[in-house]
């Protein structure tokens, strides 16, 4: 009997092992953990339980009947995050590069499974060399299952993807598909194309640091959500977001002891807007004021950083943050920063997460680029999403609010739930300058005329009040009240239910 | 007694006039200018008035525009405060004229003082110490010679057309005097035209110490004791104390004495520094007087409990002086740390913006502790470009000078400032400098300890231990809360660990806890334990911690795997990591940061106005490479060293966040 049982532990230390010593330590020089190393640290300690550890591929091809391992290149299992369910898996790079093969997919598959059955998040750890090549097409039929359910989660349970090594060829689409994509700096690449083919195909020289690092993905793909120095602070990062998200899309968001009053004034908040209107100022210095204990989570910080994207805590429970960054292209929308907030509307939107809004937006980015480039239907995925979404949302607009994109910014036309303003707020077609010049057009002449005309259009609307008097702007209310203004306002939308007609999809404007 | 006066000044000093006119009942009128329209000293007066636009020389200085400020509020006196118009012998006059009362010396005595030569001769002449030297016409190496002994070594050989330390010479004897003399006339004929010498004593370990005087318009005139100014940054005094840790009580005297005499000699009222320079031997040579209140007043207010302010206002509204030279007792120790909005970690290069977060330590008085600081400025309020850099006087007091030091420590480590760059790491890194606290300072001191400037403290073991273990302590009581996250699967809850490892300033310290209903008991590996007792809960900036009855307070912000610590001057990445997560850290690679030294980086965030040069430009050194707009101050970029432009990362129109590169060389 102690036999059998002792071949037990023998199994799982061959299984522990992964691709034997030697890769370890190739894998460890290059400042990368194991696959089991990473779970470990991702995980609660001792809360991982694996899942077919036995199992090995059923390929003869190339002789790869004689090269097996236990576990064929990935660990997968659950646990817990601060005592909260997720499940996982981790590529092995040490086992055949991570390579994905029939029954590696297989193994993903079943968690995924498991995942939308239980209601929990799947976190993907890629760290793969692609396909194995020896299985051919089955690799391939892999892939597509793995695709297929990320597909089938997506707004069921979060979907998580940390690229931890290389994520290249048809192996990207997973991470694509999930809801968000981590990179660990220097030791993460990701495309569809490496360099070697690029050069062949069009002649470019680039490197795959360049071509998918995690500085291409953050700054200019948008591919990826944050970057992270190395392993450890990346799977730190990704327990603090599972913090701060549902477990799936039956579920509140979650919430936690706070510290910090709900009720606490910030005075300092009533000279965030500068005198001058044309002088910009740090919106976020007004997020991290709001939020529990100044803790702001950034999607995408480095991308589009004219809109400002991320998770912050109100009385405990997770908000998501929308506003736009007068100190970035003065905070107007434009393609690249609509995509950004668009596709993080509709995660909050689809796991339940409030969204609050700052709003001060001068209108679109003109010109060719924009046009070209459909800034039109790209804004519209901002517009459609906040008007879609049937989660809590509160707005506030702390200075402008010109046309077009007053209309987007959450606006309560397009059923904003609390709609507030700063005394600052500027809610107007356009900027009092610009108005003029068109409704005074034959007085342009007439410096002073126009100055007196501006003067006027400004005293008309360079204020919140004119929109006040319509309904549009429930309340206008003082900067320092803000935070306190704020989650009552949330405090009071808890029961919320709104529900759209029914469809099989919306179509939203892709 | 006056009924309204007006403040021709801005920031703290307005704001700590404004204190003592209305604990006096009297009302108080501020001037400001378009960029102080929020300014707090706005804020605290009565009445305020709008005098021009931001630059001083079209606001604050402008005689006219202050005087119509009186005439409009019908001020019946005028404190000037330091700067601007204080020491302007016409804005005496002017108030004169119009019957305003000036709170300050009378005119005469401003002018008088307001010259070097003529000051000095006055000073003789009333019997005050000065540098001795000769300055006459010196024949030849003999002569010098002759005179220096005269003078007593060591002696300074300089030319009077001098400048930048050419021909100049330090000489101890004879020879070096005789050769210091010939190699000075040769320097200075050839590199000034004009061979010109003078000799005067050479003051060696030299302290800055000045002595307060205060003197009413009936002839009564008495000194305040002295203060200690000598620890300055090219010249701007960065820390000043009362008493000096140098003078003896006979020193003291004599130096009160002669600073009076000199005060009497022209007719002085109102409240005035005479400063001094005193050698190690305690020898003290006159430098100049000051007529007005000193920014370090608050030390002498902090010994002698005498209001400065209070007391200036009294003499100008013609009362005596209700105290007597025997009334004047020095009574403890007081410190003064001036925060500038400089940033030590960038030689002090000075910073504007938006104070973001500004918690200043509680004020309190007790008996064994005073901490007072003195500001103009409040959270959300604006340093600008416009004015002087001074945030704040941070002043402590203790019955000794240590317990005034440790007094700062503790004041500067729980003062919160936010937003801009600012000198608070330095200033606590000078209060524990072994030499500042033995009082052996000179005012060479910041340029001898900190030759190659400042780039944080750093903090001996037993402190390390101490924040360890309290960081130790606060990371544990986060975790317990995160663990306490809804959607928990219930009865398999995570369990927080008891053993961690702390990583700090290059140490690790394992460390086990045991925490009960009072706090936690931090035992670390190598000996010992530590007690950790704290109000502290996550999300707060500032942790004030009982370490073994010791307290420790510090700068917290939190970081995935511990925290970011500021204690005591130095910047601390602090990690406290569960034993297996510090041992998978072993194998995380240290990334050296880019070498900046190739980069033109930009040094505060503003937008490209131009760029002179393109890749591939060959670049000398001190060419102007481009142009940043900030503030809409225009500041040119120049190379640092000759190159090769290899990359642009910027063009016209780009707006850039300090540290954006804008372009590399080869």
């Amino acid at each position: 009997m102690k036999d059998i049982l002792q071949e037990l532990e023998r199994r799982r230390g061959d299984a522990r092992e992964g691709g034997g010593a030697r890769r370890v330590e190739a894998q460890h020089s290059k400042g990368k953990l194991t696959a089991r190393e990473r779970i470990e640290l991702l995980l609660d300690p001792g809360s991982f339980e694996e899942f077919d550890m036995f199992v090995s591929h059923r390929c003869t091809d190339f002789g790869m009947q004689d090269s097996k391992y236990s576990g064929d290149g990935v660990v997968t299992g659950w646990g817990t995050v601060n005592g909260r369910l997720v499940y996982v898996f981790s590529q092995d790079f040490t086992v055949f590069g991570g390579s994905l093969s029939e029954t590696h997919a297989q193994k993903i598959c079943k968690i995924m499974d498991m995942a939308m059955q239980n209601g929990a998040p799947v976190i993907g750890l890629n760290d793969s060399g692609g396909a194995r090549i020896q299985e051919g097409v089955a690799s391939l039929a892999g892939y597509a299952d793995v695709f297929q359910r990320n597909i089938m989660a997506s707004g069921v349970v979060p979907q998580i993807s940390v690229i931890m090594g290389p994520c290249a060829g048809g192996a990207v689409y997973s991470p694509a598909m999930t809801d968000f994509i981590f990179m660990v700096k220097d030791s993460s690449y990701m495309f569809v194309t490496g360099p070697d083919v690029v050069k062949t195909v069009t002649n470019e020289v680039v490197t795959a640091e360049e071509l998918g690092g995690a500085k291409t993905h953050t700054t200019k793909s948008s591919v990826a959500d944050a970057a992270f120095e190395n392993d450890l602070e990346a799977l730190m990062e990704v327990r603090r977001l599972i913090d701060m998200l549902p477990l799936n899309n039956r579920e509140k968001p979650p919430h936690r002891p706070f510290f910090d009053d709900p009720e606490r004034l910030d005075m300092s908040l009533d000279t965030l807007i500068p005198e001058n209107p044309n002088m910009p100022y740090d919106m976020k210095e007004l997020i991290v004021k709001t939020a529990d204990e100044g803790d702001f989570y950034e999607i995408q910080a480095e991308f589009a950083k004219n809109m400002i994207t991320g998770f912050i805590r109100l009385e405990g429970q997770t908000v998501g943050v929308v506003a736009n960054q007068p100190m970035v292209l003065a905070g107007c929308l434009d393609i690249d920063s609509s995509r950004k907030a668009a596709r993080f509307v509709r995660f909050c939107d689809a796991f339940e997460i409030p969204i609050l809004t700052f709003v001060d937006v001068p209108g679109f980015l003109p010109g060719t680029g924009q046009e070209f480039g459909g800034v039109i239907k790209h804004g519209a995925k901002l517009l459609f999403a906040f008007g879609e979404a049937t989660v809590p949302k509160v707005t506030v607009i702390t200075r402008k609010a010109y046309g077009g994109a007053y209309d987007v910014m959450s606006s309560k036309h397009i059923r904003g739930d609390f709609n507030y303003a700063w005394p600052t707020a500027e809610i107007a077609v356009m900027g009092a300058k610009g108005a003029t010049e068109i409704l005074y057009r034959s007085e342009l002449g007439d410096a002073e005329k126009i100055a007196a005309r501006t003067k006027d259009y400004e005293d008309r609307f360079a204020n919140p009040f004119v929109a006040a008097e319509r309904g549009f702007i429930d309340e206008v209310i003082q900067p320092h009240s803000t935070r306190k203004r704020v989650c009552r306002a949330f405090a009071s939308l808890r029961n919320k239910k709104q529900t759209n007609p029914w469809k099989k999809h919306d179509n939203i404007p892709l | 007694m006056f009924n309204k006066i007006l403040i021709a000044n801005r920031g703290e000093i307005a704001c700590r006039v404004i204190k003592s006119a209305r604990k006096m009942g009297i009302a108080t009128v501020a001037i400001y200018s378009d960029a102080d329209r929020h300014a707090l000293h706005v804020q605290m007066a009565d009445e305020a008035v709008h005098i021009g636009p931001p630059p001083a020389n079209q606001s604050y200085i402008v005689i006219d525009k202050v005087m119509e400020a009186i005439r409009a509020t019908g001020a019946e006196a005028v404190h000037p405060g330091y700067g601007f118009l204080s020491e302007n012998r016409k804005f005496a006059e002017a108030l004169e004229a119009e019957g305003v009362a000036f709170i300050g010396p009378p005119a005469g005595a401003i002018e008088a003082m307001g010259d070097k030569i003529t000051s000095k001769k006055l000073a003789q002449e009333a019997g005050v110490s000065t540098v001795p030297g000769y300055m006459g016409l010196i024949e030849d190496a003999e002569e010098a010679v002759k005179i220096s002994g005269e003078i007593g070594y060591p002696v300074m050989i300089k030319a009077s057309a001098g400048g930048g330390g050419k021909g100049m010479r330090i000489a101890w004897n004879d020879d070096e005097a005789r050769e210091g003399f010939q190699s000075s006339r040769n320097e200075a004929a050839s590199s000034f035209g004009d061979d010109r010498i003078f000799i005067e004593k050479f003051v060696t370990q030299p302290r800055h110490i000045e002595i307060q005087v205060l003197g009413d318009k009936h002839g009564n005139c008495l000194y305040l004791g002295e203060r200690e100014c000598s620890i300055q940054r090219r010249n701007q005094k960065v820390i000043e104390e009362a008493p000096s840790p140098f003078l003896d009580e006979k020193t003291r005297r004599a130096m009160g004495e002669q600073a009076v005499a000199l005060a009497r000699a022209v007719d002085y009222s109102s409240a005035g520094t005479v400063e001094f320079i005193v050698d190690g031997e305690r020898n003290f040579y006159f430098l100049e007087m000051n007529t007005r209140l000193q920014v370090e007043h608050p030390v002498t207010e902090l010994i002698t409990g005498v209001d400065l302010v209070e007391q200036m206002i009294r003499v100008a509204a013609g009362e005596k002086l209700d105290l007597t030279q025997e009334d004047i007792s020095l009574d403890g120790w007081a410190m003064e740390s001036r925060l500038y909005a400089e940033d030590p970690y960038r030689s002090f290069l000075p910073s504007i913006g938006r104070l973001t977060r500004y918690r200043p330590p509680e004020e309190h008085v007790e008996d064994a502790s005073v901490v007072r600081n003195d500001t103009g400025v409040y959270e959300g309020g604006e340093i600008s470009m416009y004015y002087d850099p001074m945030i704040a006087k941070l002043c402590t007091w203790g019955p000794t000078r240590d317990h005034a030091i440790e007094g700062m420590r503790v004041a500067l480590d729980s003062f919160e400032l936010e937003g801009i760059g600012h000198n608070l790491p330095f200033l606590s890194a000078v209060m524990d400098h072994p030499r500042f606290v033995s009082g052996e300072i000179t005012t060479a001191f910041i340029a001898e300890e900190y030759p190659d400037g400042f780039s944080g403290a750093v903090l001996h073991d037993s402190a390390l231990r101490k924040l360890a273990a309290g960081a130790a302590a606060m990371h544990r009581v986060s975790e317990i809360r995160a663990a306490r996250v809804s959607g928990r699967m219930s009865h398999h809850e995570r369990e927080v660990g008891r053993d961690w490892v702390v990583s700090l300033g290059g140490h690790d310290y394992p460390v086990t806890i045991d925490a009960d209903r009072g706090g936690a008991t931090v035992r670390l590996a190598d000996d010992g334990a530590l007690r950790v007792t704290s109000d502290w809960v996550p999300g707060r900036p500032l942790a004030v911690l009982d370490v073994d009855g010791e307290t420790v307070v510090a700068k917290v912000a939190p970081q995935p795997l511990g925290f970011r610590m500021r204690h005591r001057g130095a910047d601390l990445d602090v990690r406290v990591q569960t034993p297996r997560q510090f041992e998978l850290s072993a194998h995380m690679l240290e990334k050296t940061p880019p070498d900046t030294s190739r980069m033109l980086l930009c040094p505060m965030p503003g937008l490209v106005v131009s760029l002179a040069v393109s890749a591939g430009d060959e670049v000398q050194e001190g060419q102007v490479l481009c142009t940043v707009e900030a503030m809409k101050m225009e500041n040119v970029l120049r190379a640092e060293r000759a190159g090769v432009v290899s990359k642009i990362n910027a063009e016209p129109g780009s707006s850039l966040a300090v540290d954006d590169v804008i372009m590399e060389f080869e």
